[in-house]
């Protein structure tokens, strides 16, 4: 129920407040500030104070090589950080006008739903912390741990792997990741219905998701929202079903969306979306094909004059990288434009009218990762 | 297909206006270079009319060129599946580095003008709230211009 309508006495309003949520607050997920203005506990106005995380990405990229910017991308989003790299990799590559292997197109993409897998994992157990239930964190973790001991196998790296290059992979898989990722799906198969005894049918949770913050497919598409939460009012925005990239064209899966654009719609894409990911893995993961892991590429890379634009779906939506070059080894300017930023517009929007806690709510829907609004 | 769509949006805006200037930079999307005069119109229109409805920005990049600061506008069609890039300059880099804003037609570039304001110093004439974004309020200057450079930070490498 809005708040608005709970208030008997029209005249018995309290005067407005500003308060900080954050840049240290357990909601934000990272050094994020709102300037909340209050009506009693009612939001009138969300001011996003962004920067405390701002790292001048795309200013550095404008003195790094190709090979360099990739490495930086995974400090962005660090929960999708092989999406960020794939985006900048293939932005090279249409550069260069070179095509990987098929071989390297489907090792990518069961690494990019691996980590759609365990980025959704870590979100499921924040959104319980968020809403009050501290044991899901545990659950989640205990999952997402197998992701990372594969990634840390095959990439060396357990968050920021950096596994992919213009051209291909840093190296080949490691000879046990097939029989580790099919022991994964089959344990996940069997905890992913638990989330939803756990959480999804709480009534607690219900209430505080149901009907809250309801986003139309009119304003998320006007907003830019992306991923998941504009998936959720409806809106068919999933690149990999738009714009098929890497091994995405050759494999079946559905696009999961809403109708109710609700924050308790935006947390069931999200879960549905674990079973389709799992699902994507499975077609892929017996059939990698053979061929070359790197394509022949100069030492110092050089890209023809023009712009690259290249656009791909990460956990929390749409993640573009976008170089423009003027021929030498560094791009002229590059610009990364991330999920975060415009979901993160549209919650002034979104949070009017409601109550402190259900911002919170809202927020935890969306899944912001701080350093990839920054960048 | 994209190739065939790319041609259909390009013959419906040669036949809106015949002499606008198609740029070759990008070899994927259709690229049209727009007087500033006419920015806000244009996109009004590419976003209402029944043949484009580009009703969704997804990028919006400002660059910083010698004689001027050009702002990118990536948009898409929802329901028709078009892409088409539309490019504004400024008049030059100083005074009149100024453009109209288009963030009451797409809420999202509320945001991204906010941000080519504080990292550019383009400023968008209209805009509701025109502040700068990651930097504090009393930074000097716009570190992503080319001629920038921070003694205290070095940036520059």
């Amino acid at each position: 129920m809005k708040t608005e309508e709970l208030i008997i006495n029209p005249q018995g309003k309290t005067e407005e407040y500003f308060i900080n949520m954050g840049p240290q607050h357990p909601a934000t997920h990272g050094v994020l500030r709102l300037l909340l203005t209050l009506d009693g506990e009612i939001v009138r106005k969300v001011d996003a104070d962004l920067g405390y995380i701002h790292r001048s990405i795309e200013k550095m990229t404008e003195f790094d090589t190709y090979r360099q910017i990739v490495h930086l991308t995974d400090r962005m989003d660090y929960l999708s950080a092989h999406m960020n790299n794939e985006a900048v990799c293939l932005a090279v590559e249409k550069g260069l006008q070179i095509e990987v292997s098929d071989r390297v197109k489907v090792i990518r993409t069961i690494m990019t739903e691996l980590t759609r897998l365990s980025s959704h994992q870590l979100w499921w157990g924040v959104i319980g912390m968020d809403t009050g239930a501290l044991t899901t964190f545990m659950y989640a973790f205990r999952d997402r741990e197998m992701i990372n001991d594969i990634f840390e196998e095959t990439c060396g790296a357990r968050l920021t792997m950096n596994y992919f290059v213009p051209g291909g992979l840093m190296w080949d898989i490691h000879p046990n990741f097939q029989k580790r990722v099919k022991d994964f799906i089959k344990h996940f198969k069997t905890k992913l219905p638990e989330y939803d005894t756990l959480l999804s049918d709480n009534v607690i949770f219900r209430k505080r998701t149901e009907g809250i913050g309801i986003l139309s497919k009119e304003d998320a598409i006007s907003f830019g929202v992306t991923g998941p939460g504009a998936r959720a009012s409806g809106v068919r925005c999933d690149l990999r079903k738009k714009h098929p990239y890497s091994a995405y064209d050759r494999v079946e899966f559905k696009e999961i969306l809403g109708t109710k654009g609700d924050t308790f719609e935006r947390y069931r894409v999200r879960i549905l979306e674990m079973w389709e990911s799992m699902h994507i893995i499975e077609q892929l993961i017996d059939n990698i094909p053979e061929g070359e892991i790197l394509e022949k590429t100069k030492a110092v890379i050089k890209l023809p004059k023009g712009e690259f634009y290249q656009r791909v779906e990460t956990a929390r939506g749409e993640f573009g990288a976008n170089i423009i070059s003027d021929g030498k080894k560094s791009p002229y300017r590059m610009k990364f434009r991330s999920p975060g930023f415009s979901n993160l517009s549209v919650i002034d929007h979104l949070a009017k009218g409601w109550k402190v806690a259900d911002l919170v709510a809202i927020m935890a829907t969306f899944d912001f990762v701080i350093p990839d609004i920054d960048r | 297909m994209n190739k065939m769509k790319n041609e259909n949006i390009k013959a419906i805006i040669q036949d809106w206006v015949p002499d606008l200037e198609f740029t070759e930079d990008s070899l994927e999307y259709v690229t049209v270079v727009v007087p500033r005069a006419s920015l806000r119109h244009f996109l009004r229109k590419l976003r209402d009319d029944e043949q484009t409805k580009l009703d969704f920005m997804f990028c919006l990049t400002g660059v910083d060129y010698p004689k001027y600061l050009e702002v990118i506008y990536h948009l898409e069609s929802t329901t028709l599946g078009l892409i088409l890039v539309v490019k504004a300059r400024t008049e030059d880099r100083g005074e009149n580095a100024v453009l109209d804003t288009v963030s009451d037609l797409f809420r999202t570039a509320e945001f991204h003008e906010r941000e080519v304001f504080d990292l550019l110093g383009v400023r968008f004439k209209g805009h509701p709230d025109l502040r700068r974004l990651f930097l504090t309020e009393d930074w000097v200057g716009h570190p992503l211009r080319k001629d920038y450079v921070d003694t205290v930070n070095i940036v520059k490498r």
